[in-house]
């Protein structure tokens, strides 16, 4: 077992793990933050995906035990239990972003890291280019690349990161 | 997956230390190709040797007529650098058409170039700009480095801690992409030298990486694509696969060099 210990959310978290646990198994199981999903499991699919010291990686193909000493921030983690939806969380549910559900919080995640590489003013070209790691099996993106390039505005105007 | 051992060394000398004494250990920094494997139970090491710890392992600078890029860069790191993007823009370019975003923001091209898959884009580069691949016990050009698929001359206790590109006067790559995984179906990375011409190619040699001298000395005596026009490449030892067959690979490496020789030239 090895001893980690991370800041998820905001919040410290201690814990003993099995070194072979990956990260998503850590934040779903351990920490029952469920809202990332593991899709794929291939490296993929980018359900999983999780923000890592600010940048977005996919916490199917992390180790729990790499991300010791870290920062880890996931869907839960975007705006307040509670609190208004984050801009990027609300231009999906506007802008019909989402069908069944199951990709969006890898969505989501990654089309905030997008915002903080790329700015908020998006091409749909870019947004599509940098969608090469997410993948959704229901909407055929046009509704996704609509909600990003208008959540990557929105965030500007946002106190939300 | 497996269980391991897990070791997080602080040195160089450290982790050599660590595999020196431990069987059949690996080292592991992005974890983009290691862990994938040892999901799938196609690797079980018994020990696993981080080197994300590491200070100053993943620095890039420039060091005299050589860029520098420490082994544990990430393809993220190695794209946006602004010394990379000015000293080898081409090789930065490359980084940046690795996977997908959050892969870049993992993987390593230390990893990359221990690992030597056939369909990698960084060994074509290492191969192309006659790179040194510096370890914790020697210097290896590119010829003794690459040894077929997956294999290398790294011994079991030999690191990668950096790697030496020597500016080329004109470089591009340019790869074909797998639809699917987007790894390259064929690359072609194209350096003009200030001594010589060397074009790699990357993705379909069932040998992994190699040369194109026939290319290379057409090149050599004019760095133009029209000295290509007629030039074509054997089908012979190129992979065959669902994804295409020797001969639609043979096809796509002198479309690809021409394509990868007007972009070096274009960019005055």
């Amino acid at each position: 077992m090895a001893k980690i210990s991370m800041i998820v959310n905001g919040n410290p978290v201690t814990a003993n793990v099995d070194p072979r646990m990956l990260l998503v198994q850590f934040l779903r199981e351990n920490l029952r933050l469920t809202g990332t999903h593991v899709g794929c499991d291939t490296s993929q699919c980018g359900a999983c995906v999780v923000h890592l010291d600010g940048r977005a990686v996919k916490s199917c193909t992390t180790l729990a035990v790499m991300a010791d000493g870290h920062e880890v921030k996931t869907i839960e983690g975007l705006a307040a239990d509670g609190a208004p939806l984050h801009p990027m969380q609300e231009a999906f549910r506007e802008h019909h972003g989402l069908q069944c559900g199951f990709c969006t919080p890898g969505m989501i995640m990654t089309a905030v890291d997008i915002v903080h590489r790329k700015g908020n003013d998006l091409t749909d070209e870019v947004i599509r280019e940098e969608l090469e790691g997410n993948l959704c099996r229901c909407t055929g993106y046009q509704n996704i690349v609509a909600s990003i390039a208008a959540g990557a505005k929105a965030m500007a105007k946002s106190d939300l990161a | 997956m497996y269980e391991f051992k897990y070791h997080r060394p602080g040195t160089v000398r450290q982790a050599a230390n660590l595999l020196a004494k431990n069987e059949d250990a690996k080292v592991i920094a992005g974890g983009h190709t290691l862990v994938p494997v040892m999901k799938q139970r196609l690797a079980s090491p018994p020990h696993l040797v981080d080197l994300s710890h590491i200070e100053g392992l993943n620095e890039i600078e420039m060091k005299g007529r050589a860029l520098v890029i420490g082994a544990t860069a990430t393809h993220f790191e190695v794209a946006n650098s602004p010394t990379v993007g000015e000293a080898i823009p081409a090789l930065a370019e490359l980084a940046g058409m690795i996977g997908d975003p959050a892969v870049r923001h993992r993987g390593t091209i230390g990893g990359s170039l221990a690992n030597n898959d056939p369909t990698a884009d960084y060994p074509a580069a290492v191969m192309a700009l006659g790179a040194t691949i510096v370890t914790n016990k020697r210097r290896l050009k590119p010829e003794e480095y690459f040894q077929g698929l997956f294999s290398t001359a790294l011994e079991p206790d030999e690191i990668i801690t950096k790697v030496l590109f020597p500016l080329p006067k004109k470089a591009a790559y340019v790869k074909f992409r797998n639809q699917a995984s987007r790894y390259a179906l064929v690359g072609v990375f194209v350096a003009k030298r200030p001594s010589d011409v060397r074009v790699a190619v990357t993705g379909a040699g069932s040998n992994g990486v190699f040369r194109l001298e026939s290319f290379e000395e057409a090149l050599k005596k004019r760095f133009s694509h029209k000295v290509l026009d007629g030039l074509t490449v054997a089908a012979e030892g190129l992979n065959s696969d669902i994804h295409g067959s020797a001969e639609y690979r043979a096809h796509l490496i002198a479309v690809l060099a021409r394509r990868a020789v007007e972009a070096a030239t274009a960019k005055e």
